[in-house]
């Protein structure tokens, strides 16, 4: 059976995506694609190589169709938005994926903005119209927590998750101690190695990592957590002394999300954690812990960001969704 | 429990002791202490203290009229649990948190003294980096207590004086000590 996908977006993940998938033989075809500016509506299947190699020179298509053309009248099964985040009221993406809700087709995406808002709204229309919505790609990177949270660890309860969710802190901080490095000499350093934006506040201050934390605490507890009702406090006033000071005693800093409702604590904050924690490791990788009642403690660790890394958790969820529904 | 009281002075006492690690064999050991009119302020397990694998290793801290302690320590031994050490020793739990910030500018002693005038909470080490002036400088305070409560207390005061001093205060995972 193959699948049929639009792919909304055309950045480093939607790039990723479209690579995979010329590479990968996995049954997913492409009948629409836009960027910001063009688009493109095939329903037998775009010519993936064309439309990434005129996307190098800039629009990926035809700058009379837009991505609300490709969302409203192209053939395809899943809408895979890709688009950047919009922390601030999720949109264009929300609207797409409403869009593509109503006219019956399933969602995957890797935008925390919509998601982080706007999870239950987002569940409960595709709840009423029989389609899935699948957001892997929003945490960790090509870390399967979704799926461990959906599947592997289906009926057990949650006490506790705490976590490395920015890659770009993980580095800054390792750099700090490892090196003696300043703050501003770390992100320097990240910024020239492609690990930190030209804008580094949403990293930096903490607030991506309170959005994934929103997104994992809706998907395990549905309790209504916002980005307001995150304690966030940022790496950007650690000093090298505070590091070294850590150190001394066998312990270091890192970014750490933790959610444990028990307690009231949603919380994204610098802590002092013990070097042989799991949760210490170098460079921009991720990781999440999990307390569970059935399973215990569990560790997931890897990439969390990157154009593949990413489009593996996308076509995860691709291939999921073509495996437990039918894709007309 | 009954509660008996003696003269002589009440004194706080720490133990180390280990015991087998068997159903109802901490219950026995603590059961001398209310016997002897003793009054139990913390237990604390402790893996790492136990030499075997088969044995428990615990910290408990009480309150008991001194004279009545070699009566408590026999009856403590006849139940076949070896006490590792005595001592007054009583600030078990023991924290670190790294203070960031104007601290010397905020009066460094006074944020000590908010901890210390408490009683049941002691800054026991301090460690200062100041790098150039007006530069924050960063701090590594050890902060003992008696029990997990007062802990609590202690770093909910250090917190509500670093806010009103605008200092940063990295503290260690939810529940963890370290």
């Amino acid at each position: 059976m193959t699948i049929r996908v639009a792919v909304l977006g055309l950045g480093s993940v939607g790039k990723g995506v479209l690579e995979m998938i010329a590479r990968k033989d996995l049954g997913i075809i492409v009948t629409g694609v836009a960027d910001s500016k063009s688009g493109l509506i095939d329903p037998s299947g775009l010519e993936i190589g064309a439309v990434l190699s005129s996307k190098k020179t800039g629009l990926c298509g035809n700058p009379s169709i837009s991505a609300n053309d490709v969302v409203s009248r192209a053939d395809y099964d899943i809408l895979v938005e890709v688009t950047p985040t919009n922390a601030g009221n999720g949109e264009p993406a929300l609207s797409y994926m409403k869009h593509a809700i109503e006219r019956g087709k399933h969602i995957v995406t890797s935008n925390k903005g919509p998601i982080s808002l706007h999870l239950k709204e987002l569940k409960d229309l595709a709840g009423k119209k029989g389609v899935l919505v699948r957001y892997e790609a929003t945490v960790g990177g090509a870390i399967p927590i979704m799926h461990t949270l959906g599947n592997g660890l289906a009926g057990n309860e949650f006490q506790a998750l705490y976590g490395v969710l920015n890659g770009t802190c993980n580095y800054i901080l390792t750099r700090m101690a490892a090196e003696g490095l300043t703050y501003d000499q770390a992100l320097a350093e990240a910024r020239e190695l492609g690990y930190a934006e030209a804008d580094p506040t949403y990293d930096v201050k903490g607030i991506d990592a309170a959005i994934k934390l929103v997104i994992l605490a809706n998907t395990i507890w549905d309790n209504g957590a916002s980005l307001d009702r995150v304690d966030i406090t940022g790496i950007d006033l650690l000093t090298t002394d505070a590091l070294r000071l850590a150190e001394e005693k066998d312990c270091t800093i890192r970014l750490i999300a933790e959610a444990f409702p028990g307690r009231g604590v949603l919380r994204v904050s610098p802590r002092i954690i013990r070097k042989d924690h799991p949760l210490v490791f170098e460079g921009t990788l991720n990781a999440i812990t999990l307390e569970t009642d059935m399973a215990g403690e569990i560790t997931l660790i890897g990439k969390g960001a990157g154009s593949v890394e990413t489009a593996s958790a996308i076509i995860g969820d691709i291939l999921f969704i073509s495996s437990h529904v039918r894709c007309n | 429990m009954p509660f008996y009281v003696s003269s002589g002075a009440l004194v706080q006492v720490s133990m180390k002791l280990e015991m087998k690690d068997s159903p109802g064999q901490l219950v026995s050991a603590l059961q001398p202490i209310s016997e002897v009119g003793g009054n139990i302020i913390a237990v604390i397990h402790q893996r790492d203290l136990s030499s075997r694998e088969d044995t428990l290793g615990v910290q408990i801290v009480l309150e008991i009229t001194e004279s009545r302690l070699t009566e408590l320590v026999s009856m403590i031994k006849a139940r076949g649990v070896n006490i590792l050490r005595i001592g007054k020793d009583r600030l078990l739990y023991k924290q670190t948190v790294i203070m960031i910030g104007h601290l010397m500018h905020t009066d460094l002693s006074d944020t000590v003294d908010r901890i210390d005038c408490t009683g049941f909470a002691e800054v026991t080490a301090l460690d200062l980096a100041m790098p150039a002036i007006n530069e924050p400088s960063s701090a590594r305070l050890i902060i003992k207590s008696v029990s997990k409560q007062d802990m609590d207390s202690a770093l909910d005061i250090l917190r509500e004086v670093a806010k009103t001093k605008k200092l940063l205060i990295i503290e260690p995972l939810e529940g963890e000590l370290v």
